[in-house]
C-alpha cells in the first residue's frame, strides 16, 4: 500500500508541475489544484499507515495518529479558498484583458 | 502580561470583522475606526517590546493547552521587535492611504489591511511551524485583495501571477511541514529544536530535505534568487500605499528564516552542519547584484522601488547567511532600515507618480512641487544605496563589519551593487528633477496628510540613524538570545504535559 500511495502523490505532483507550465491560467490553476491533492495525501500519510484504526486511543491496540488528520482538513480548506480565488481572478483577468495568457507584458505596468 | 500577546492577532482581526459587517459603506467611520485600531496596536506593541526585553521570553498556551499539544505564541525579543516595527509601518501607510485618498479607490481597504496585519503578526509570534503556515495563508490572502485594490487589467493580471507564485509556495511549506512532522512526530518548533539532534542518523536526509523546502518556502516570501520573479511584477502594480505595506512582507520571509535557521535548525545540529549558510550566502550575494542591475536597467519608478526591495532584501539575508550573534545583529539592523526605506521609496514613488504626466523615465515631463519631491526621492535614494548620513550606510557598515574575515569577497560583492544602486538612482533622480523643463501645469494635489505620512517614515529614518547605539546594543542582546534559545525552549514548558 505504501508504494502505492507513494507513486499516487508522485504522479499527483509531477501533473501539476507539468499543468503549472502552461502558458494559460486555466491549465495553471488545474495544475495548482492537482498539487494541493499531491499535498494532501502527503501529509495523510505523514502519521504513517493504518487500516481500519479509528484515530481514537482505547479502540484498537494501535489508534492512528489523529494530528495529521487535523492538519490536512486545514490544509484542504486553505487549499479551497485559495483555488476560489485565483479562478475568480483568472476569471476577471480574461474578462479585463479578453485573452487567459498568464505571462506579463512588461511595458504594461499600471 | 500573558493575555496581551495574543492582542496583535485579535484586534486587527475583531477590528477588520467590525468594518465589514457594521461599517460597510461608511468610509469615515472606517478610517476612524482602522486608525484608532492601529494606534492602540501601536501602544501593545510597545508594551510588548517592553515586556519582552524585561522579562524574556513568554509562551502563550491558546486554550491552555499544554505546549507540543496545543498552539503556542511565543513573545521574545525579535518578535516583540517585529510586532512593533509591522504596527509603526502600518500606522503611516494608513494615514497615508487616507491622505492620498487610495483608500476610496475600491472597497474594503482598511479591513484587509487589519487581515493582513492580524496574519504578520500572527506569523511573528507564533512558536508552532504548522501555525505559522496558516497565518501565513492569513497574511496572503489579504495581500491578494489589497495587491488588486482599485482594479485594473495589468493590476490583476499580476495579481494572477502573485496568487499563483504563492499557492506552489503553500504547497512546498506544507510538504516541509508533513516531512517533518512524519520524522519528528511534532511541529511545535521548541519541541522540534529539542528533538532533532537525537534523532536516527538515518532520518538526516530526510530532515535536510525538509529544512530546504522550507527555506525555499520562506525565499520566494523574501524574493531571494532565484525565486525573485514575482517581486517586481506585484509590487509596480499594486497600489503605492500596498507596495509600501507589503515591505514588511518580504520580511516575514527573513524572520521566518532567521527563526528556522536558528531555533530548529541550528548550525550546531550534526544533521545539518553548514548547509543553510552554504545555501544562503550564494543567493544572497546574486539577489543583491539582479536589485542592484535591475535598478540601473528599470523603465518606470515603481519598478526602481521594486528592484531596491530586492537588493535590500538581498543585503538581509547576506547578513542572515553568516548564522552568527554579530551577523544577525546586522541584520536585524538592516531588517529595520529596510522595512522603513523600501516603504518610502514606494510612497515616494506613488507621490510622484500623482505629480507627473509620464510614468517612464524617458524624456522630460516636469513634476509638480519638485523641490519637495526631489527632497523625498533623493533621500529614500541615500537610504537605500546605503549612503551617510542616513541608517542604510550603518547598516551595510554593520553588515561588512561581520564578513571581515572574507574581506576580499565579500565586500566587492556588496560595495560594487551599492555603486550600481547609486549609479541608478542618480540616472531616474537627474531624468525626473533635473530636466530645464516648464513648471507643471496640472496643479498639484492637496494632501498634506499624505505628505506628512512620508516624511513620518523619513523621521523613522533620522531617529534608527541617531540612536543607532542603543539600537544595535538591544539587537545584539536579541541576537545572542536567538544564537542561545534555552530561555525561547523553556518559555514553551515543555515538561510540564502530562
Amino acid at each position: 500500500m505504501e508504494a502505492l500511495l507513494a507513486s499516487a502523490i508522485g504522479l499527483f505532483t509531477a501533473v501539476g508541475i507539468y499543468l503549472m507550465l502552461r502558458l494559460r491560467t486555466f491549465p495553471v490553476i488545474l495544475g495548482l489544484t492537482f498539487l494541493s491533492y499531491a499535498v494532501n495525501l502527503f501529509i495523510f500519510v505523514s502519521g504513517r499507515l493504518a487500516v481500519n484504526a479509528a484515530p481514537i486511543v482505547g479502540t484498537t491496540d494501535t489508534p492512528a495518529d489523529p494530528l495529521p488528520q487535523a492538519l490536512v482538513l486545514t490544509a484542504i480548506v486553505i487549499s479551497f479558498g485559495m483555488t476560489a480565488v485565483i479562478m475568480i481572478m483568472a476569471i476577471g483577468g480574461h474578462l479585463l484583458a479578453g485573452h487567459d495568457r498568464i505571462d506579463l507584458d512588461p511595458r504594461g505596468d499600471s | 502580561m500573558s493575555h496581551w500577546i495574543i492582542a496583535p492577532v485579535v484586534l486587527p482581526a475583531f477590528t477588520a470583522a467590525l468594518m465589514v459587517l457594521a461599517l460597510r459603506g461608511h468610509l469615515a467611520l472606517q478610517r476612524i475606526a482602522s486608525v484608532a485600531a492601529i494606534l492602540a496596536l501601536n501602544a501593545i506593541a510597545a508594551a510588548l517590546l517592553w515586556s519582552a526585553t524585561v522579562h524574556g521570553p513568554e509562551a502563550y498556551f491558546l486554550g491552555d493547552w499544554p505546549a507540543p499539544f496545543g498552539i503556542v505564541l511565543v513573545l521574545d525579543r525579535l518578535s516583540a521587535l517585529m510586532v512593533a516595527l509591522l504596527s509603526l509601518l502600518a500606522l503611516i501607510t494608513a494615514l497615508y492611504a487616507i491622505g492620498s485618498r487610495w483608500d476610496e479607490r475600491g472597497a474594503h481597504f482598511h479591513p484587509l489591511l487589519h487581515f493582513l496585519l492580524m496574519g504578520v503578526g500572527g506569523a511573528f509570534l507564533t512558536g508552532d511551524a504548522f501555525n505559522l503556515f496558516v497565518f501565513f495563508e492569513v497574511l496572503l490572502i489579504a495581500s491578494y485583495g489589497l495587491m488588486i485594490h482599485g482594479g485594473g487589467e495589468a493590476r490583476t493580471r499580476a495579481g494572477i501571477q502573485y496568487i499563483a507564485f504563492n499557492l506552489v509556495g503553500s504547497s512546498l511549506f506544507l510538504f516541509g511541514l508533513a516531512l517533518l512532522y512524519g520524522v519528528t512526530g511534532t511541529l511545535n518548533m521548541a519541541d522540534l529544536a529539542q528533538k532533532l539532534p537525537s534523532l536516527p542518523p538515518g532520518d538526516a536526509a530526510l530532515l535536510r530535505v525538509a529544512a530546504v523546502m522550507l527555506l525555499l518556502v520562506f525565499a520566494i516570501k523574501g524574493a531571494l534568487v532565484p525565486l525573485q520573479f514575482w517581486l517586481p511584477g506585484t509590487y509596480a502594480n499594486a497600489p503605492g500605499v500596498v507596495a509600501a505595506l507589503f515591505a514588511i512582507m518580504t520580511k516575514v520571509g527573513a524572520y521566518a528564516t532567521l527563526r528556522i535557521a536558528t531555533l530548529v535548525f541550528p548550525p550546531d545540529l550534526a544533521a545539518m552542519g553548514t548547509l543553510i549558510p552554504t545555501i544562503l550566502l550564494p543567493a544572497a550575494l546574486v539577489t543583491l547584484v539582479i536589485g542592484a542591475i535591475g535598478i540601473l536597467g528599470a523603465t518606470t519608478l515603481p519598478r526602481i522601488a521594486a528592484f531596491a526591495a530586492i537588493a535590500s532584501m538581498g543585503t538581509a539575508f547576506l547578513a542572515m547567511a553568516q548564522l552568527t550573534p554579530q551577523a544577525t545583529s546586522a541584520a536585524l539592523y538592516y531588517i529595520l532600515h529596510s522595512t522603513l526605506a523600501t516603504a518610502l521609496i514606494f510612497l515616494v514613488a506613488d507621490l510622484i507618480s500623482r505629480r507627473r504626466a509620464d510614468l517612464s523615465l524617458t524624456g522630460p515631463a516636469p513634476v509638480a512641487q519638485s523641490g519637495l519631491m526631489s527632497v523625498l526621492f533623493f533621500a529614500a535614494a541615500i537610504a537605500l544605496a546605503g549612503l551617510p548620513p542616513l541608517s542604510g550606510f550603518l547598516g551595510k557598515l554593520l553588515i561588512l563589519d561581520a564578513w571581515r574575515d572574507e574581506m576580499r569577497t565579500i565586500w566587492p560583492a556588496v560595495l560594487i551593487p551599492s555603486f550600481l544602486m547609486l549609479l541608478g538612482f542618480s540616472r531616474a533622480g537627474s531624468v525626473l528633477f533635473w530636466k530645464p523643463v516648464q513648471p507643471a501645469k496640472a496643479p498639484a494635489p492637496h494632501e498634506p496628510l499624505a505628505l506628512t505620512a512620508a516624511f513620518a517614515l523619513l523621521a523613522a529614518l533620522a531617529a534608527l540613524t541617531l540612536l543607532a547605539g542603543p539600537v544595535t546594543a538591544w539587537l545584539d542582546a536579541t541576537a545572542q538570545a536567538l544564537h542561545d534559545p534555552a530561555a525561547y525552549i523553556a518559555a514553551n514548558r515543555l515538561g510540564a504535559a502530562p
